[in-house]
């Protein structure tokens, strides 16, 4: 058959790549899934079609999240109708909302300013608009 | 009966018949027309996102959500199913040398549950996008849509499998003795592998319609966490089929690569086995990658990374693929006739969106690019970008043997850079789109964020010259079909060789070639 040199080099190197972008991501993953054990806990709420946030010491937020720059938080992703995705874009914070199972990520801003917060899962007539805001508060 | 090419039939005729060049006439038409129709949504969807803001064409989200769910539908069941069956007709039976498929009523009852099928696609106009996602279409998509989304899906699913059988038989057992299996041209052993990876793939999503209906209906509970079920469940079930359902889609436009490059480099192919090889690995590893769809549903380390490496080991096939199209143009007296156009075309994008596709299947990358438009370009550019082209390249080149006459090169080159222009401004736009951030399926977007106004600008002139593009095609098809100039049907592209597939297959007593 005509397998020659050259196209066992080519299997080589698409093999090699392949090794490179699976290491590399494995390292990545476990990296970013590696939750800081001081980080504060956010129970995230998706429903058709806004979010609700609740912080540890209970204070309630809806569609506007406050959370403080430098620290690091762990969201509690719930959902009560259909699935959602919980995204924050520039915090590549991204995880879906499951009805019936609870889910987690986590992030630790480090700038203060406002940044969107939006649903990356097809959720029915509203999805385009079930945004919110995150407020990164520049306080110590 | 001795069909003569330029004697016209009555449509019945065509339409009631089971031979294997009529249904495959049928199954080209039906595929191409819906193709066409499909195509129309697109451009609304496209012209629609030009503008953010509410009231610009598609005055609201339902309808906008229904529109992209029966593009999706429509274009995967029921242009790229039908049209892949359709070559396989007319052209398996002539690579196995049989006089027909094996079982020609079968066929043709395969063959009319598409339409069947189609009508209750489109009367239904669901808006569960194209997966159905469970709970969304359990307790809120508005019925009867969604339920005659289901039945419909069911028939085609049928269909599929009845399809699969026929070729699996004709191939294996209505195989002329002298020809070994492995000397079957690849396009034959590509329709081969689809049989085969539909019947191990299409029973699971054949479930999860039931379950999805009954669901739906209330006297069940498997996929609605109220009563106890579970949504991730569906995921597996769905995904399960449609991870190897791509490659199903895809394998197809591969195969008529193989039937082109040769042809119109005047070369013989670079390796038989080495086609062969990637088309079986291809089938199997096929399988095994189905979770790279759900990496963000809460699934746990080990999890992803195991379907990340199955994703990844389906990618040196796809690479001896192209391996072997470059090997056998390499030296070649290439002759760029339209089908060769948009062969080479579509084997640049199939390059391009597998280079992508390795990035999203890296796990810490699709957590940026799931749910964006990063993912609507993606698989577009194998959708749109290798089989469409494939198939276009396919329907160019296999006009003479269907019509007897020839289509106007010219505007089928038109075609093919208008076709190859707008791909790459729709679907390379739509990445940088994802990479901002822009999750899909979206009705409307704030017209605050300037980066998605401009890239949804230049992604939706770049449709528009893609729908051009089409538009010249058909065209060129119906002219060309009644008006174009007759054919000479030994060797219509002039490569100095012999036409391959010889008109007198249309004789119902032929015996391949
Ligand atoms: C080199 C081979 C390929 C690789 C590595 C690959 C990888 C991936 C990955 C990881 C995803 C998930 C993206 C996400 O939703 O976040 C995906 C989605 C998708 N791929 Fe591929 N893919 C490949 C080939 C194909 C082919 C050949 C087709 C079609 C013919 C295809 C069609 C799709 C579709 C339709 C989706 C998205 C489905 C949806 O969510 O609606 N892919 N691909
Ligand atoms: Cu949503
Ligand atoms: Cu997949």
């Amino acid at each position: 058959m005509g397998h020659d040199t050259a196209e066992w080099v080519m299997v080589g190197v698409v093999i090699a790549i392949l090794l490179y972008v699976g290491v590399d991501s494995w390292v990545v993953q476990k990296e970013v899934e590696d939750v800081p054990a001081d980080a504060e806990t956010i129970k995230v709420t998706g429903q058709q079609w806004f979010w609700s946030f609740e912080h540890q010491d209970g204070t309630k937020e809806i569609s506007t999240l406050h959370v403080k720059k430098g620290h690091a938080y762990n969201f509690e992703i719930y959902g009560k109708d259909v699935m959602h995705s919980f995204n924050i874009p520039d915090y590549v914070v991204f995880e879906d909302v499951v009805p019936g199972h609870v889910n987690h990520a986590w992030f630790a801003p480090d700038q203060a300013g406002e940044f969107p917060i939006q649903c990356r899962e097809y959720c029915g007539l509203l999805h385009y608009n079930m945004r919110g805001s995150l407020v990164v508060e520049d306080t110590p | 009966m001795v069909l003569e090419l330029k004697k016209s039939r009555p449509i019945w005729q065509i339409m009631f018949s089971t031979h294997h060049t009529d249904v495959g006439l049928l199954y080209t038409v039906t595929g191409l027309t819906f193709l066409f129709m499909a195509g129309v949504l697109a451009m609304l969807i496209r012209t629609h996102l030009f503008f953010p803001g509410q009231n610009f064409l598609i005055s609201d989200s339902v309808t906008f959500n229904r529109i992209f769910t029966v593009h999706g539908l429509t274009m995967l069941f029921l242009f790229a199913l039908p049209v892949a069956n359709g070559i396989g007709n007319y052209l398996v039976p002539l690579m196995v040398r049989y006089k027909d498929m094996a079982y020609p009523k079968l066929n043709a009852i395969a063959f009319w549950m598409n339409p069947i099928g189609g009508v209750l696609l489109w009367l239904g106009f669901s808006d569960t996008s194209w997966v159905s996602y469970a709970p969304y279409s359990v307790i809120r998509a508005p019925g009867p849509a969604a339920d005659m989304m289901i039945f419909g899906l069911k028939i085609l699913g049928v269909s599929s499998i009845l399809s699969s059988i026929n070729f699996i038989v004709t191939i294996l057992k209505c195989k002329h003795p002298d020809l070994p299996l492995r000397k079957v041209p690849l396009f034959a052993w590509s329709m081969l592998t689809v049989s085969l990876m539909t019947l191990v793939a299409m029973p699971s999503y054949a479930a999860a319609l039931i379950m999805l209906l009954t669901d739906r209906l209330g006297v069940s509970g498997f996929f609605n966490p109220t009563a106890g079920g579970d949504p991730i469940a569906y995921l597996h079930l769905f995904w399960f089929t449609f991870h190897p359902e791509v490659y199903i889609f895809l394998l197809p436009a591969i195969g008529m690569m193989y039937e082109l490059i040769p042809r119109f480099s005047r070369k013989p192919l670079y390796s038989q086995g080495s086609g062969v090889f990637a088309f079986v690995m291809l089938g199997m590893i096929g399988f095994a990658s189905w979770g790279h769809h759900m990496y963000s549903t809460g699934m746990d380390f080990t999890t992803k990374v195991v379907f990340m490496i199955g994703t990844l080991a389906a990618v040196p096939a796809s690479g001896m693929h192209v391996f072997n199209f470059l090997a056998t143009m390499w030296g070649g007296r290439i002759k760029f006739a339209a089908p060769m156009l948009f062969a080479v075309g579509g084997i640049a994008l199939f390059f391009s969106a597998g280079a992508g596709g390795v990035l999203n299947s890296a796990m810490p990358l699709d957590f940026i690019s799931h749910g964006t438009y990063w993912v609507v370009g993606h698989m577009h550019l194998f959708l749109t970008g290798t089989i469409a082209f494939g198939f276009v390249g396919m329907v160019y080149y296999i006009f003479p043997f269907i019509t007897g006459r020839m289509y106007n090169e010219k505007l089928a080159k038109i075609h093919f850079i208008m076709m190859l222009w707008g791909t790459v401004q729709v679907f390379f736009t739509q990445h940088l789109l994802g990479l901002e951030g822009m999750p899909r399926r979206i009705y409307d977007y704030p017209p605050e964020y300037t980066s998605w106004v401009q890239l949804n600008q230049i992604a939706t002139v770049g449709a528009w010259i893609l729908g051009g593009g089409f538009l010249a095609f058909l065209i060129n098809l119906i002219y060309s079909s009644s008006k174009g100039k007759e054919a000479n049907m030994d060797d219509p592209f002039d490569l100095g060789g012999k036409y391959y597939y010889p008109h007198t297959a249309k004789n119902p007593h032929h015996i391949g070639y």
